[in-house]
């Protein structure tokens, strides 16, 4: 195994970082010593690896590390994006309260693309049915009141592709960055 | 639906964040729940099969490693298919999810950089002669924790 070139990237993760990353997004191995086998993959040690998720995982490159379950085969069928028009002054301090809400799985500030697209706000709901979603969204439009200009949900009816992240080369990367 | 046993549940419930960071993480959740590295090990193999688990693994902040976009379209329904499957094509796109909207095609796409991802997205209205309305994310409000299934 060639040695892997330290340049960095974002955010100080360097080559070695974006290689265990892409090593652990198709899922660690199901093997007494998962870790080992990926650092086997990289030429690099297995307290190496363990070590740069830790520190990963600090500089909050990682946000977690765990099962990822497939919530749709898990009956979590009703995937309801509530889209939302908030006014820009005061969509900080309601996106932080949204995101709070433990049926919120995803809560992200987006830009407006008028006139097709008026919404700033996104706030993923997963539940088992439509009316589950509608009255989640109802619940969250109530904390919202005096600032929802308008909103909508969007369900999704077909899951056409999901994967993990993808990374394309190194050496490529490194030509764009 | 797909029913889960008592112990499939604990398992998925207890372990999607936190997942432990040692040489032998499948004998310390094992401990935890007392019962053996095997069986941990069986279970999220059966979980696999059955398409409830996708992985175990690091989930990644976005824009933080590369760049990233969410990207809607707007397809007549007569050529949704068509472009949709091209979509899929495209290894940078990791998401794609037709949606009941005007804008009826949503995915992500992961580049490099973001001029790369400009460049995807370039591509697509080229090859479809249709538009794309990039909506990156601006701000997270939600560190994603996993939540009880």
């Amino acid at each position: 195994m060639n040695p892997i070139a330290q340049s960095k990237n974002n955010e100080g993760a360097d080559e070695i970082d974006r290689q265990i990353i892409v090593a652990t997004q198709k899922g660690l191995p199901l093997v007494a010593e998962p870790y080992d086998e990926i650092a086997n993959q990289l030429g690099i040690s297995s307290a190496q690896v363990k070590d740069r998720i830790t520190a990963m995982q600090e500089r909050g490159i990682i946000r977690r590390v765990g099962i990822v379950p497939n919530h749709y085969r898990l009956g979590y069928v009703a995937n309801g994006m509530s889209v939302w028009d908030i006014d820009d002054d005061k969509i900080d301090e309601m996106g932080e309260r949204i995101g709070a809400l433990d049926y919120v799985t995803h809560c992200y500030k987006r830009p407006r693309h008028l006139p097709l697209w008026p919404y700033n706000l996104f706030a993923m709901v997963h539940a088992k049915t439509r009316q589950e979603v509608e009255d989640k969204v109802a619940a969250i439009a109530s904390i919202l009141a005096n600032v929802d200009r308008g909103h909508d949900i969007i369900y999704s009816t077909k899951i056409l592709k999901k994967t993990g992240l993808r990374l394309c080369s190194p050496k490529k990367a490194k030509n764009n960055v | 639906m797909t029913l889960l046993t008592p112990i499939e549940k604990t398992l998925i419930n207890g372990w999607q964040n936190g997942f432990p960071l040692t040489s032998n993480p499948y004998a310390q959740i094992a401990d935890e729940m007392n019962v053996s590295e095997q069986t941990v090990l069986d279970i999220l193999v059966s979980l696999k099969q059955r398409g409830i688990l996708t992985r175990v693994g690091a989930v990644v902040r976005p824009n933080t490693i590369g760049a990233s976009s969410l990207v809607a379209m707007a397809i007549e329904p007569d050529r949704l298919e068509e472009v949709a499957d091209y979509i899929c094509s495209i290894p940078q796109v990791n998401h794609n999810y037709e949606r009941e909207n005007k804008l009826n095609l949503w995915f992500v796409v992961t580049a490099s950089s973001k001029s790369e991802v400009d460049e995807i997205l370039h591509k697509i209205e080229n090859h479809t002669g249709l538009k794309t309305i990039k909506l990156p994310l601006e701000k997270a409000f939600h560190i994603d924790l996993g939540f009880n299934i």
